[in-house]
């Protein structure tokens, strides 16, 4: 049904048929994910939907089942491991929402059953359950409000917490309810629940809006309202508008499941080569069974298929280590340690809050340096919601107040002369400012500190004034206050009457007529008074451009002036105006008045006509200006998060005014920028409909900034093109939900993607009136448009929830309004101004160092697996590993995994205050550019370079196992041993290679790694070890290192293959700030491609040196061949094989080439 | 041992964590935490990697010409004697063969050295085309039976099927190697230009790894008589003689630490291997070569059989240097790698002095 039907206290309706109770859900909040019963079974689904983790299952499977060369062990136990670590961390998450559900839902609240207030838990709250409220407490639920303590049947409310709006919002019973809730019976017809926040529909009687009172508002003012439940638990609007917290994936993750699938297809394609080219072999008469190695009765019963089967999966087994289980766990604990460092930091540390930076999730850590476009909230984040009167201009003389001077004189004239009728004017000015607003006193006695967010500090000043101002707009209080700091004191409305303290202490009275609303379309508010002494005047007070055109055109150029001074500044200005009404033009106003307010049609066109029309000829007093003061830094951050090449949109549930004053301060807008409005006024029109207007608005602000525009190359922006129009950006929440989702036969992609391009082409967006709903809708938008940039949202309010779980980094504010922000986001940061090193130093490190784990991992991995493929066509295809069960297990365990876990924790690459300095440095790893397929098909090819000259190296010399002094020879394992050796040193010195920033640490892991694993080596082949099945290790290194050819061999190979890489880095562009040392660069052309992570020359050369290296190989063939005649059989099938390789190598330089 | 100290950390941030601490969280401001630990950042350049080129070709093209002497200064002799050639001198034997047959098969394979064979001379035999590496045949062993275990004797590693028992006992030693130990004998004589022929003497020790033969192979205790340690074990199904009859003159040298065995034990690394058998020490006088020039004849008692996988039996002589024999390749790559770093040194040279000072003048107004 598209309503429901609620039963005040569950009292059935004298005259309704059937009192049919209806089922709702109940008031819990469930944000938790598992419970304790579906924790195991739910979570390990979860996790093994991960492809790698069902990889690894899988592989553990058959290691399991099959008979397989490596024990099930080497993959099980990382496995196992990941899964635990993995899960207890999920465990840990989910048990610290369940108890913040908790806290809410045990939340005691006082309900009304039956005459009696009954204490029951939040949870326990039914739809139509009467519900009391008290001063300060959050609404448990949606509820209508059927009675207030308040004699006029008024609440204030504050949904800072909702939508980040702190100033008090007035809420109206219902009218004519029976004032004892006894007796009352009533039903409440209303819709279903929906997200909209700024959108009820209430049709019964006269309930709106203003009838109802949400969930997470604060009741402020105050002392206690009864409300009916409307809405409860899932169903409040707070809760549609929070979104499910997915797990977010960072993109780096994405690219290595693509890497991961490449390496899968790599691995497939091996093990089924080489079941291929085993059961060609075995084809051959005698060699699959020759006499001297029998099967076993089983094997041989065995179905060849089967068979088959079996051995495609032992190779899988075999060569399971070139994708590499540890990676992940290396990963997992770069992200978790490395994650520390953001809390850790002492630059994030707030000495006002007395706390530094938060880390809710680790995974993300690499995406803070990816990202391309920032949704900013305006309240609190960009701003501190401060406002704060900073100076005046009456009849172009400016007024500065200047905290020095005492009280009453603080008033000063810096560039002006004080005479007489200046000062008359001063005073009409500041009477002016007195009236016309729409500011309530807030009664003394009542607990007034409690609401910081109005500027109430300021007032901490004078404690035997403990006043406060309530008003729906902080700026009007700005101006109050900035009124009474000059002497005139508002000290409140009572029955119609204004009163006034001036600076003699007197008290002035004015008899309020009429107010003339504010509204964002007229952009200027009016009051009409009288004076005690029957004069009639009004005030008037807004938007320079809504007030210059009703003055007299001589007083404006005097203020015009300041006021774009002002305004450039970042300042709010207001412009102030008044006009002195005769009886007769008042009587006029009046009864127009009164009758456009009481018009039952068009009553809106009719009032906006009647303000119009009284609003003319004033005369114009002077101009004000509010800062909202910006968060420390704010414009230095947005400048340098551009400067990064991302782009800033603010997002704000705020006016459009001040939003885009906000913009101007932060230095997103500046001066020169055009700005393209896409708002409620904008698509005012008398011609044309409104979405008429959207299209013609879209096509036309399409083609000034798209079509028009120069093509720019990406992530070049404003520092790089001033000699192009900037644009900026605004559209407003009504504006834009016409776009996401037009009227009847508009077509929704085509809007949707010309608002887009639009925004794209912008430097600044500004979207107000959001709800925050829609703000993850233009987050979402952004998200999967093409390229699907990284997003990042950042806001303090619980109104920035869903934003903030919508990017792909959801930063949260520990700013005033409440936690729930901070407890919603990836990190939390005390002050904005952090966010320009977290993305700048941190993310990019933090970038740089997963992407180069990452890319070592595979690298590593790859030319560990390569020999052992290589050994399968020396072995008849047999499985049989080429290294020890124990190097194999420990290669990535102990070997090879600590160096890279300290790279990735340690490195920089560039210093942390270079890449502070230099935002521009940002872009070089812009688009995931290390982790793209460029540098991993040099990483691929440098695994397999390296991993060739491993094995063929050492099959050279194996050419005559003879190696020692004493003529005894070396087996298989010392021919695994040596390859090994090489192995573990060169990845180790790989990596030595690549770190540019060496710690202690840094030298006591690389080092530290290598030492041990000799040492292991020693140990592990020095005894016979009970528990073993083979000793096939035993004093095999010893023999080893007393060989002098083997040490010969293993330096060169070590030399061989680290030297493309020695080159590499020496030929490499110079990049960034080392630029100034000596470097050098080849000549080629294609060099000066820097956005390139690798010129191609580089792989011109890595490719020649492998075809210098096959070359000579080839040569000492030759002489090999020529030396011994005898041996030429085998040596002329390895010949083939190299030809073979050396053609395919030689059609990759071809292709590389070109 | 890093994560274990971050982990204490986090306990402490949890516990000052409640209201009634008064401490800070401030976080501490260690030049570890604040990622400004000291470090050595060392940035490749020409400057330092020219030299480095240059070094590397100074130091490996010498050691490089020096291996390729002395690897040719080894002496090395290689003869076939499989019998595949309907003319050699073991094609009858080779023909003949089965593994039931009593009467041993011998044939005598003549042979010139050109040169002659100082110092000690190594003689090796060699088998291509068998796979000692085959997965199948490395793990069919049992470690624990070689290493003198009782229970393992009785009871051997199921590992070793099917070469692990017959008649309803166990072998010993069990598995596929084991049982296909090489068993050819081979004998060398010189044959004096004055016709008469003079047995030359091989040594069948200081063949195998000192370690394996003293440590990893040990023959089951109880008893010296190895027949009766032994008793409870039935032979390897190919083997002749039992494991206690393989060199019953020396004790030293018999049953699992039979150098011979040991040496067949350690699976070789390619199909075509090469296998120490026994050493020829060099004359005592040290006037005389170990093996002047003349002619050779090698005679062998031909038991096993490698035509059904078209495998190849090889004898070879060598000598031996500090390097082990002879095997050019480790040379020749470093000639040839000390020769590339050498060119890359000194087209980076110029390069660097053609290219490197334009653009680094290019690049600091950026």
């Amino acid at each position: 049904s598209f309503s429901r039907t609620i039963y005040v206290g569950h009292r059935p309706c004298p005259d309704t048929e059937a009192f049919i109770p209806s089922k709702f859900c109940d008031n819990r909040i469930v944000s938790s994910k598992y419970t304790v019963w579906n924790f195991l079974p739910k979570n390990l689904f979860e996790q093994f939907r991960r492809i790698a983790n069902f990889y690894f299952l899988i592989i553990f499977l058959v290691q399991v089942i099959v008979d397989t060369p490596t024990s099930p062990v080497t993959s099980g136990l990382p496995l196992f491991f990941v899964i635990t670590v993995t899960a207890i961390k999920q465990g840990y998450e989910d048990w610290l929402r369940h108890k913040a559900d908790k806290e809410v839902n045990k939340y005691p609240v006082t309900v009304l059953e039956d005459g009696r207030s009954v204490k029951k838990e939040s949870e326990k709250i039914k739809v139509g359950d009467v519900v009391e409220v008290v001063e300060d407490e959050t609404f448990p639920c949606d509820l209508i409000l059927l009675q207030s303590s308040r004699e006029d049947g008024t609440c204030f409310v504050t949904t800072a917490s909702l939508d980040g709006e702190s100033n008090h919002k007035t809420h109206y019973t219902v009218p004519d309810t029976e004032k004892d809730l006894q007796a009352l019976t009533a039903t409440i017809e209303c819709e279903q629940p929906q997200p909209d926040l700024y959108k009820h529909n209430l049709p019964f009687l006269s309930l709106g809006p203003e009838n109802l009172l949400l969930k997470g508002a604060t009741l402020k003012n105050t002392k206690k309202i009864y409300g009916v439940a409307v809405y409860t638990g899932m169903e409040t609007k707070m809760a549609l508008n929070y979104q499910g917290k997915s797990q977010k994936r960072s993109a780096v993750e994405k690219s290595i499941n693509a890497f991961l699938l490449v390496y899968l297809c790599i691995l497939i394609s091996k093990a089924v080569v080489c079941t291929t080219l085993k059961y060609v072999w075995q084809s051959k008469e005698g060699q699959d069974e020759p006499w001297y190695n029998q099967k076993t009765q089983k094997e041989k019963d065995s179905n060849m298929y089967l068979k088959m089967f079996t051995d495609f999966l032992s190779f899988m087994v075999l060569f399971n280590f070139i994708i590499p289980v540890s990676m992940y766990v290396t990963v997992e604990m770069q992200k978790f340690l490395g994650s520390f460092f953001i809390t850790w930091d002492k630059d994030f540390f707030d000495p006002e809050i007395q706390e530094g930076a938060l880390v809710n999730t680790s995974d993300l850590n690499e995406e803070l340096g990816q990202v391309e476009y920032v949704f900013t909230d305006k309240t609190g984040t960009l701003t501190q919601n401060n406002m704060e009167f900073i100076e005046c201009c009456i009849d172009g003389f400016q007024y500065r107040y200047r905290d020095t001077q005492s009280e009453l004189d603080g008033f000063t004239v810096t560039d002006g002369p004080v005479n007489k009728l200046q000062q008359k004017k001063e005073e009409l000015f500041l009477r002016a400012l007195c009236l016309c607003h729409t500011v309530q006193v807030k009664e003394a006695g009542s607990e007034v500190l409690a609401d910081q967010v109005d500027g109430i500090d300021g007032l901490l000043l004078q404690p035997e004034e403990e006043r406060g101002f309530i008003a729906s707009s902080p700026d009007e209080i700005a101006l109050v206050k900035g009124a009474m700091k000059y002497g005139f004191t508002f000290l409140g409305l009572e029955s119609k009457s204004m009163k006034i303290k001036n600076r003699q202490n007197d008290i002035e009275e004015y008899k309020l007529l009429h107010v003339l609303n504010f509204d964002p379309v007229r952009r200027r508010m009016s009051v009409i008074v009288q004076t005690t002494s029957g004069e009639t005047l009004l005030f008037c007070k807004g938007a320079d451009s809504s007030i210059f055109p009703r003055v007299r055109p001589e007083e404006v150029d005097r203020i015009r002036m300041h006021v774009e001074r002002n305004a450039t500044e970042g300042y709010r200005t207001l412009c102030v105006a008044y006009k002195q009404l005769s009886a007769e033009e008042y009587a006029m106003a009046d009864t127009g008045l009164r009758e456009a307010r009481l018009a039952l049609q068009d009553r809106e066109e009719k009032l906006m006509a009647m303000y119009n029309q009284v609003e003319m000829g004033m005369s114009l007093i002077g101009a004000t200006a509010v800062e909202d003061r910006l968060q420390e830094e704010a414009a230095e951050t947005m400048e340098a998060l551009q400067g990064a090449g991302m782009k800033v949109w603010v997002l704000t549930g705020d006016k459009m005014e001040t939003a885009k004053s906000t913009c101007y301060a932060c230095r997103l807008f500046q001066r020169g920028t055009e700005l393209l409005e896409l708002t409620v006024r904008t698509l005012e029109d008398e011609r044309l409909k409104r979405d008429e207007k959207l299209h013609e608005l879209l096509q036309e602000y399409h083609r000034k900034a798209v079509q028009d525009a120069p093509p720019v190359k990406a992530g070049v922006t404003r520092s790089w093109s001033t000699a192009n129009q900037d644009y900026g950006f605004i559209i407003d929440g009504a504006t834009l939900s016409l776009v996401m989702n037009p009227p009847r036969d508009a077509d929704a992609s085509q809007y949707k993607s010309l608002f887009l391009q639009i925004c794209q082409n912008c430097t600044a967006v500004l979207c107000c009136r959001m709800a925050p709903l829609q703000k993850a809708q233009i987050v979402k938008m952004v998200k999967n448009s093409k390229g699907s940039p990284i997003t990042l949202s950042i806001g303090d309010g619980a109104n920035d929830v869903s934003m903030i779980l919508e990017a792909h980094v959801g930063i949260g504010i520990k700013g005033k309004e409440g936690r729930q922000a901070v407890r919603n986001s990836d990190y939390a940061v005390p002050k904005l101004k952090h966010l320009k090193k977290l993305l700048l130093a941190h993310g990019h490190l933090y970038y740089v160092r997963i992407a180069h784990l990452v890319q070592y991992f595979f690298y590593k991995n790859l030319c560990f697996i390569l020999p052992q493929f290589l050994y399968q066509f020396f072995c008849g295809y047999s499985q049989q590993p080429l290294y020890d069960a124990a190097y194999l297990t420990m290669y990535n365990i102990c070997f090879t995994s600590m160096p890279i876990l300290a790279y990735s924790l340690l490195e920089q690459h560039t210093s942390i205050e270079i890449l502070l300095d230099n935002a521009a440095l940002y872009r070089e790893i812009a688009n995931n550019a290390m982790l793209r397929w460029h540098p991993f098909l040099y990483w691929t090819v440098l695994g397999i370079f390296q991993g060739l000259m491993f094995f063929f190296g050492v099959r050279f010399l194996f050419s005559n196992p003879a190696l020692q002094d004493n003529g005894q020879v070396f087996g298989n394992w010392s021919y695994g041993t040596i390859v090994f050796t090489v192995l573990v040193f060169t990845v180790t010195l790989k990596l030595a290679l690549d770190t540019r920033h060496w710690t202690w640490i840094n030298h006591f892991v690389i080092w530290g790694s290598l030492a041990f694993y000799v040492f292991f080596s020693f140990f592990w082949g020095g005894i016979i070890w009970p528990f073993l099945k083979q000793q096939r290790l035993y004093f095999v290194f010893a023999n080893m290192l007393s060989s002098v050819s083997a040490w010969l061999v293993i330096i060169i190979l070590i030399l061989l293959s680290l030297l493309p890489e020695i080159l590499l880095v020496v030929l490499r562009k110079p990049r960034g700030p080392h630029s100034r040392q000596v470097y050098f660069s080849l000549p080629f052309p294609l060099l000066s491609l820097n956005s390139s992570f690798l010129p191609y020359p580089s792989y011109f050369l890595i490719f020649s040196l492998i075809y210098i290296l096959f070359c000579s190989s080839f040569i000492l063939h030759h002489v090999l061949t020529r030396c011994d005649v005898t041996q030429s059989q085998p040596i002329t099938r390895y010949l083939k094989l190299y030809s073979y390789v050396k053609q395919w190598l030689v059609s990759l330089l071809v292709a590389g080439l070109h | 041992m890093m994560a274990s100290s971050y982990n204490a950390k986090d306990e402490d941030a949890v516990g000052s964590g409640g209201p009634g601490a008064v401490k800070s969280k401030k976080p501490d401001n260690t030049a570890f935490k604040q990622q400004r630990l000291p470090a050595w950042q060392p940035i490749l350049t020409a400057g330092t990697v020219l030299p480095a080129f240059f070094m590397i070709g100074l130091i490996f093209i010498p050691i490089g010409i020096g291996l390729l002497v002395t690897s040719n200064n080894i002496k090395e002799f290689e003869i076939d004697y499989t019998g595949v050639d309907m003319f050699s001198p073991c094609f009858n034997c080779s023909q003949n063969y089965s593994w039931n047959s009593t009467s041993a098969c011998t044939c005598s394979v003549p042979f010139t050295l050109d040169q002659p064979f100082e110092s000690n001379v190594f003689m090796y035999y060699g088998l291509s085309n068998f796979y000692q590496n085959h997965r199948r045949y490395v793990k069919s062993r049992d470690d624990s039976q070689l290493n003198g275990d009782k229970s393992s004797l009785l009871n051997p590693s199921k590992e070793c099927e099917p070469y692990r028992t017959s008649d309803k006992k166990s072998i010993a030693p069990c598995g596929a190697i084991a049982n296909s130990l090489f068993n050819d004998t081979l004998e060398l004589f010189y044959i004096h230009p004055n016709g008469s022929r003079i047995t030359i003497h091989l040594v069948k020790t200081g063949i195998a790894w000192w370690t394996d033969k003293h440590v990893k192979f040990r023959n089951p205790g109880g008893n010296n008589n190895l027949s009766i340690v032994f008793q409870e074990t039935s032979k390897p199904v190919n083997w002749h003689k039992a494991v206690y009859e393989l060199d019953p003159s020396d004790p030293e040298n018999n049953g699992f630490i039979n150098e011979d065995f040991i040496v067949w034990m350690r699976t070789a690394a390619l199909p075509t291997f090469r296998k120490l058998y026994r050493i020829i020490q060099k004359k005592k006088d040290n006037m005389t070569p170990t093996l002047p020039p003349g002619n050779y004849s090698l005679e062998v008692t031909y038991n096993y059989p490698v035509r059904s996988f078209d495998g190849r039996k090889r004898m070879i002589l060598s000598t031996i240097s500090w390097m082990g024999g002879k095997n050019p390749f480790l040379g020749i790559a470093y000639i040839t790698v000390g020769s590339v770093c050498f060119f890359l040194g000194v087209v980076l040279l110029i390069i660097h002095h053609k290219y490197g000072n334009r653009n680094n003048n290019a690049d600091i107004p950026n």
